[in-house]
């Protein structure tokens, strides 16, 4: 029931940001009759202190949300696994500086770091993503590291090695898809984080910016009419809460799913 | 006779789903009496352990026991309360398992885990505790109960945990001790002092033990009587001098004839064909029908009834039935290897003096503060066609020797040329070009092959990597080569996991053998197979040696493998080989203490066969810190002080057997 439920909101965020943009038009539309109005046949959602309709404002915050998600964990995941993988495979001063270089990473609170870089890089969709990957990669890199020390004793990986395998061989043959299954979990509370990430920026700002709609900058224009007209906080809100709650649930899915461990002993 | 101390009838126990139950024992009946050594055989799967487990009610969640009456000592184990088999568990009954490492409490001295249960079923208190904890520990031969029972379990050695097992098991003072495999994970020389110990323990107090192994060696080392179980029966019982001299059940005579020794060396070994039949089914005629080389009509269609031969021997086949079957058992024609060797002059492969030392770091910089000299100083030749076998204990290093040679690890110094040409310096494409000239095949088949890929592309893979052939051609390849290890074409479209443990290692076989390579280096390959699917690898290996011309680096502790196989052999010590030469004049005239003691600790499978166990006291010392002098001076019971001070020179004996003992050493 509630795996259903949350697979449903998936797939309608998903469909929002693909296909929402012909049900959107009018989502930058100011009609002074209707500021502030609370739902009604007229809009779904209500609208907000432009008297826009919220509706269509938040289909048109899925598309940023889903944009940076995605683009966010497709970079720093190809970046931070590649790294970690490369850093336990070859082992030495790489594997030195790469662990370094996390470790840096770690010490600085993730989200301060995007914070400042945005802020220097100024704001936009593009920057965004770039400052979210930045402090992003970190946490696929160290889970692709540990991943790859563990295996890389294997005896097939030897025996790989003993039959003249070159090194992309053996990272893309032997290494890769066996330490694929944690960090396609990791990349699914990812893409939560990075909702989250990409909320938090735009209710400070340093995201898209007006008229375009962003759930972040819909709660923070929301913010200052909260008690006159709570439904402009509300529905980004619960739409943030939803979203991110659902894609956590895959991910803990996905985790029980793709445990080596426990399908190993399934199969035997 | 008296009543049996434990008795078993008609004990059915079921895995998994009610529905589709698997029946891992089914129907089994046992009897065991007071102060005998009962050994249960079988291979992986017959049953062996959950007959244990049901025993002990400590069968897993899925697993239930839905028939039969388990009698101890008077009271039927099946009708006791949760709380009164309590009492009975590591009181009147006790256990100790096969792996001493997991099963000790990482986080307790293990004084306090003795204590333990001590307390829980000896009713002591206080100090008198503590005194019975040091007379236990005193009683299963640890050196210095003091001073061990407050040392945590990672400060002892594989064969003290197993003591300590044991202590543990005694603290309730048992009626019947079971010992699953209770030295199958530990080296030859300490398997024989835990050995001697129970036997020791159990002549002391009079206790019974059921000794669950697959080892013939053991049984006919310890045991009084023994059950053969068979896919979750017993098909033959017998007193251990009987059995030994002729077992009945064509399965039992199978297993002994599995058995790797050096009288079989020009001939195959026997196999059983085929796999144990699924236990999930009801059986309608004998389980063995299918692998059994004696059968007729009536085996599919009765149930072999259980005949007591004798007194002593009984056995569960239609060949001793009242109207006996009668046997069509062709005899095979004996299946011969002819040899033709040829000495070759110059080694395909020669080692000189290879080391291979792994720095400890320790502190913020890492400096290094010593080295683990794994492998020290190693000599070894290995001619065309021939069979090396390096053999020690663990942590020997010979494993090491292997990887180094393989230049899968980089060796601190020496040299290693393999047909003159000097391994350690070659590097990037030369070395992977030369790597298919040599091979290795590893003890775990499942953790030497990739899982997410199939086993097409896992033999094709060193073609691949060694441009050898087109696509179609590597293909065909591939089924030719799954022929030649015994396997059907079809095995190329399937992964790993579908396959059981010895045709898993035919599968890495087939794919050492796609390179063609000249030597292979076999690290422990049978060690994790059932006897009489060891067989079969070593008859493969024995076949391809003599088709392809291979050279084998065979590296073992088992000796028995060692005598069948190899042509010479060198037995290794904390890094060092302290014994090489021609296998027969090594084993059957070892010179140097350390393969006196090895040898002598071997068990045979012979009970009349009489042999003074050399007993090494202690354990193998850390090769990050040898002893001075010759190695195994701590140990050896020849020691003198010349051994303390330097490390013997290697001496020739008569007909290439070399050694390094200050024994052997004249006019020195």
């Amino acid at each position: 029931m509630l795996r259903g439920l949350s697979m449903f909101i998936l797939l309608l965020w998903a469909l929002a940001a693909l296909f929402g943009g012909g049900f959107a038009a009018g989502a930058n539309t100011i009609d002074l009759q209707r500021i502030l109005a609370p739902p009604s046949e007229l809009g779904l959602l209500g609208f907000d202190d432009l008297g826009r309709p919220l509706l269509e404002r938040l289909i048109v915050g899925a598309q940023t949300s889903f944009l940076v998600a995605f683009g966010v964990v497709a970079v720093t995941s190809v970046i931070g696994s590649l790294l970690g993988l490369i850093a336990g495979y070859r082992g030495g001063w790489i594997d030195l500086l790469i662990v370094r270089l996390i470790e840096v990473f770690l010490a600085f609170p993730g989200i301060l770091l995007a914070i400042a870089l945005a802020g220097i890089m100024g704001p936009g969709l593009d920057n965004l993503i770039i400052a979210l990957s930045v402090v992003g990669w970190v946490g696929y890199a160290r889970l692709a590291r540990a991943q790859t020390l563990a295996l890389k004793q294997r005896d097939h990986v030897s025996a790989a090695i003993a039959l003249g395998s070159g090194h992309w061989r053996i990272l893309l043959r032997h290494l890769l898809p066996l330490i694929a299954a944690p960090l396609i979990v990791e990349a699914t509370f990812g893409v939560a984080g990075a909702v989250i990430a990409e909320a938090g920026l735009s209710f400070l700002g340093l995201g898209i910016q007006p008229p375009a709609a962003s759930w972040g900058s819909m709660i923070r224009d929301g913010a200052s009419y909260m008690l006159m007209a709570p439904h402009m906080v509300l529905a980004p809100g619960c739409t943030i809460l939803l979203v991110v709650f659902s894609l956590n649930l895959l991910g803990d899915r996905l985790r029980d799913r793709l445990d080596i461990r426990l399908t190993a002993r399934k199969r035997s | 006779m008296t009543d049996p101390l434990l008795k078993i009838e008609n004990l059915q126990t079921q895995l998994g789903d009610e529905q589709d139950p698997v029946r891992v024992v089914d129907g089994l009946d046992l009897a065991i009496h007071r102060g005998e050594t009962f050994a249960l055989l079988g291979e992986s799967g017959c049953g062996k352990s959950m007959t244990a487990l049901s025993m002990m009610r400590l069968l897993p969640p899925s697993g239930r026991v839905v028939e039969g009456d388990i009698e101890f000592g008077g009271t039927d184990l099946l009708w006791l309360s949760e709380q009164e088999m309590r009492q009975v568990r590591g009181g009147r009954m006790g256990m100790i398992f096969q792996e001493p490492m997991t099963s000790l409490n990482p986080v307790l001295k293990i004084g306090d885990q003795i204590a333990e249960a001590v307390r829980l079923h000896d009713r002591l208190r206080g100090s008198r505790v503590t005194k019975r904890v040091l007379e236990l520990l005193d009683s299963v031969g640890i050196p210095d109960p003091v001073r061990r029972a407050r040392e945590y379990p990672h400060q002892l050695s594989g064969g003290m945990k197993q003591r300590v097992m044991i202590a543990m098991a005694l603290a309730g003072r048992p009626e019947l001790l079971i010992a699953d495999e209770p030295t199958t994970a530990l080296d030859v020389t300490i398997q024989a002092q835990v050995l001697n110990l129970l036997k020791d323990l159990q002549r002391d107090s009079g206790m019974a033990v059921l000794l669950i192994t697959h080892d013939l060696g053991i049984v006919a080392e310890t045991a009084d009587r023994l059950a053969v179980m068979y896919a979750g029966q017993i098909v033959e019982t017998s007193d251990v001098s009987t059995f030994f001299q002729g077992p009945k059940h064509p399965y039992s005579r199978k297993l002994f004839e599995s058995l790797p020794d050096s009288n079989k060396r020009d001939e195959k070994l026997a196999v059983i064909k085929g796999f144990v039949p699924s236990l999930k089914q009801q059986f309608t005629g004998c389980r063995f029908l299918q692998r059994c080389e004696e059968s007729g009509d009536r085996c599919s269609r009765e149930v072999p009834e259980w005949r007591q031969l004798n007194r002593r021997q009984g056995v569960r086949c239609l060949l001793y039935a009242e109207k006996p079957l009668v046997s069509k058992a062709k005899q095979d024609p004996q299946t011969t290897l002819h040899r033709t060797r040829k000495t070759s002059a110059d080694p395909l492969l020669s080692v000189i003096d290879l080391k291979v030392h792994f720095p400890i770091h320790k502190g913020v910089l890492r400096r290094v503060v010593g080295h683990v000299r794994a492998v020290d100083g190693v000599d070894l030749q290995i001619p065309k066609g021939h069979t090396l076998a390096l053999v020690g204990e663990s942590g020997c290093g010979k494993t090491t020797v292997g990887k180094a040679i393989l230049q899968l690890l980089k060796p601190t110094a020496g040299s290693a040329r393999f047909e003159g040409d000097e391994l350690t310096r070659l590097r990037g494409a030369a070395l992977r070009k030369r790597r298919a000239d040599m091979q290795i095949i590893f003890q775990d088949p499942m953790s030497s092959m990739n899982p997410r890929m199939l086993v097409g592309d896992i033999i094709a893979e060193g073609m691949q990597a060694q441009k050898m052939g087109t696509k179609p051609q590597q293909a065909w390849r591939v089924n030719q080569l799954l022929q030649q290890v015994g396997l059907s074409e079809e095995a190329a479209g399937r992964y790993p996991h579908e396959f059981s443990g010895g045709q898993r290692q035919r599968i890495c076989v087939a794919r050492a053998l796609a390179v063609q390579p000249k030597l292979i280096i076999c690290d422990e390959p049978t060690s994790a197979l059932d006897v009489s699917v060891q067989a079969q690898i070593l008859n493969l290996l024995k076949e391809l040696q003599h088709e392809l011309d291979l050279s084998y680096l065979f590296i073992t502790h088992n000796i028995s493998v060692v005598s069948y196989l190899a042509d010479e052999v060198a037995v290794m010590y904390l890094g060092r080989i302290v014994e090489q030469g021609r296998v027969e004049s090594v084993l059957n005239s070892p010179a140097h203490p350390y393969t006196q003691a090895l040898l002598s600790a071997v068990p045979v499978p012979d009970p009349d066969h009489q042999r003074d166990v050399i007993r090494l006291e202690g354990d193998m010392p850390s090769p990050a810190n040898p002893p001075t002098g010759c190695h195994f001076h701590p140990r050896c019971p020849q020691a003198s002080e010349q051994c303390r001070q330097a490390y013997p020179p290697q001496a020739e004996l008569s007909r290439g057997q070399r050694v390094s003992c200050w024994l052997h050493t004249v006019g020195q």
